[in-house]
């Protein structure tokens, strides 16, 4: 059911998407060097849904923004989609939902949904395309016109959703995308949020603290511990890729939400 | 009945009424010593109709729109009466005159207390009323202003009524027009675009690079720190008594207040969203233009809406260093000197009309432009 992946058995497959060999990452402060990532290797291939867990100051947000080429590493090799962080950004390789929806307040949903269609230059007839069938996939077709203002928190992610699915990136980064919202809107969006990634065959790397979200979400957890942020265990979960929120309730559910409560209790020791 | 506002108002207006009836109105006359109690039928009737509304508002028989119509109407009978018994043959105002006055501006009081009062859903209506409360207090300020001006004898070089005012409006139209355009039209409104753009363009290259940051922003707050008094005389000089030395004057006032709120509303922009457009691979220019300039909307209004302001004030003063014989500050300046204190405030109105519509248009622009800010969408 469980099997445990280390780092060095790495295999060399076509469909990685994302590999990172040894790295580390630091931050020069006025209160000495912080030390956000130490030794990560990890990769991520096609379709998989790897979620990233671990106590706050771990540097799960900090590795998605190394992914994203947000942030650049101090050492240590990094490919996304076999090319440099960089490359794989101007490419619009990825799409990135962030912890709150970060939608303009001047733009009406559609347009939010645009904006990264402008950007890339796409003509009046695709964007409108795309922005369509984006909001209607996260359901929020007769909100087009909206304004970000006048929707529900739930509703603001999920237009922040479709406007990185708008891109059509091969690949999603979520830091914490449903950390701000109610557990019920919470379970609600996760369960979509399966569905659409089993519909579109997305790879998806996201950061949670919620350990129920992840072992839901995942088919593979990896659990980090802070100071420095290192990889603690890489859970591969083998629950059905269909899976409705009653897989809450299963032995083997438990199972896996019992080693990564573990992973992150052992990762955590020296520090309570 | 309670110890309200309005029962205190109303009571105030029977009172005033009543005085009219008891102490003399007027004292020597033109053509008489004698003291004169009804110079005006019109007080006379006044006072009877304010003794009666201001019953029917003690006694509650009167209630609703029709109470406030009386009111309103009463009101404003007195103030037309007392205003036409001050005739330039009029002698000394006595106590009985005063009271009456008491009773108008108590009846008018009530008008403006009901008026607030009410509520309504209508947007219209909500509009008119919006209008009708301030407009009925400006009105009113006028109002004693004159009959206050007037009925005290107060010379007009100290304070003019506003009827002698507005007459010298009536027959200043063309001076008051090349006043506008030479001091409006000409200096506030080219230095002011001149002096906002200047800011505004110089707020982008100075965000841009880290020289100009540390090179221009000093330079920038030590022109906003010169005393116009002192810059103005040297405008002139360098660009002539026209309105060209004063449009300078108004450029200097304006680019820095622009300056600064343009640069910390480019600043304004979340790290989130910023992060948000780095992914999106965004040049700097897509990001300033959808998201940072847009970002910094609400400072760049704020920047236009205290420049406003600044700008008239600027081009006005700036005309007392040198100027042709034409604009409003230099009106101002000449006939103070000729003790033409009339024309100096029918220069003061324009000033006062010009600058509040300026200003409203401004506000008006910034709610269609930052419709999605909280503090104008309320929320």
């Amino acid at each position: 059911m469980l099997q445990r992946m280390t780092p060095s058995d790495a295999q060399n497959s076509l469909d990685r998407v994302i590999d990172i060999k040894g790295v580390s990452l630091t931050f020069e402060t006025n209160d000495g060097p912080v030390h956000a990532l130490a030794g990560i290797n990890l990769d991520i291939t096609q379709g998989e849904f790897v979620s990233l867990i671990g106590p706050s100051g771990c540097g799960k947000t900090t590795l998605l923004r190394v992914i994203a080429d947000l942030e650049r590493p101090t050492t240590g090799t990094i490919t996304v989609n076999g090319v440099s962080p960089r490359e794989a950004l101007l490419n619009r390789s990825y799409g990135y939902v962030f912890q709150a929806a970060a939608l303009y307040p001047w733009r009406t949903i559609a347009k939010n949904v645009a904006l990264p269609l402008e950007i890339m230059g796409l003509d009046r007839a695709e964007r409108e395309a795309r922005v369509k069938r984006n909001l209607e996939l996260v359901d929020l077709g007769d909100f087009a016109q909206k304004f970000p203002w006048q929707l529900s928190g739930g509703m603001q992610q999920r237009a922040s959703i479709a406007r990185a699915l708008a891109v059509e990136p091969g690949m999603l980064l979520m830091d914490e995308p449903f950390g701000a919202l109610d557990e019920i809107v919470r379970d609600h969006l996760n369960e979509q949020l399966l569905k659409l990634c089993d519909k579109t065959n997305k790879t998806v790397v996201f950061v949670t603290h919620s350990i129920p979200e992840a072992v839901f979400l995942s088919t593979k957890i990896v659990v980090m511990s802070a100071r420095p942020g290192q990889i603690h265990d890489i859970i591969e979960s083998e629950l059905p890729r269909d899976r409705t929120l009653d897989v809450r309730e299963t032995p083997e559910f438990l199972d896996i939400a019992h080693r990564v409560r573990q992973g992150l209790r052992e990762g955590h020791s020296y520090d309570a | 009945m309670t110890l309200t506002l309005r029962s205190v108002l109303a009571v105030a207006a029977l009172v005033g009424a009543l005085g009219g009836f008891i102490v003399p109105i007027e004292i020597g006359g033109a053509d008489t010593d004698r003291v004169m109690i009804w110079p005006h039928g019109a007080l006379l009737v006044f006072a009877g109709l304010a003794v009666l509304t201001a019953m029917a508002a003690i006694s509650d028989r009167l209630r609703g729109p029709l109470l406030l119509a009386a009111l309103f109407l009463v009101a404003h009978f007195g103030a037309y009466a007392l205003i036409s018994s001050l005739g330039d043959e009029a002698g000394k105002r006595g106590p009985g005159f005063w009271s009456l006055v008491v009773a108008a501006w108590a009846l008018a009081w009530l008008v403006a207390d009901r008026v607030a009062a009410i509520e309504s859903r209508d947007r219209l209506k909500q509009r008119l009323l919006a209008i009708a409360i301030p407009a009925l207090f400006g009105m009113w300020i006028l109002i004693l202003w004159e009959i206050i001006v007037r009925g005290f004898d107060i010379p007009a070089v100290l304070l003019p009524p506003p009827s002698a005012i507005g007459a010298r409006i009536a027959t200043s139209v063309p001076t008051l027009w090349a006043d506008f355009q030479q001091t409006i039209l000409k200096a506030v409104l080219i230095g002011y675009i001149l002096g906002c753009g200047a800011g505004l363009v110089v707020a982008i290259l100075i965000d841009r690079s880290s020289f100009l940051q540390r090179g221009l922003l000093p330079i920038g707050n030590l022109v906003s720190a010169l005393p116009i008094v002192g810059v103005a005389p040297i405008m002139v000089m360098w660009f002539g008594f026209d309105w060209p030395s004063k449009a300078a004057v108004v450029i200097i006032m304006t680019f820095f207040p622009m300056l600064v709120n343009t640069m910390a509303g480019l600043a304004s922009a979340s790290a989130m969203q910023r992060d948000l457009m780095k992914t999106y691979a965004a040049s700097y220019w897509q990001t300033l233009f959808k998201l940072r300039l847009p970002e910094a909307l609400p400072f760049i209004f704020n920047a236009l809406k205290i420049n406003s302001t600044l700008a008239l004030i600027g081009a006005i003063v700036a005309e007392f260093f040198g100027t042709p014989i034409v604009g409003m500050g230099f009106r101002i300046s000449t006939e103070v000197g000729r003790m033409n204190i009339d024309m100096v405030w029918a220069e003061i109105a324009m000033a006062a009309v010009a600058g509040s519509l300026f200003y409203g248009a401004i506000a008006l622009t910034e709610r269609v432009f930052t419709f999605w800010h909280p503090s104008i969408r309320g929320s």
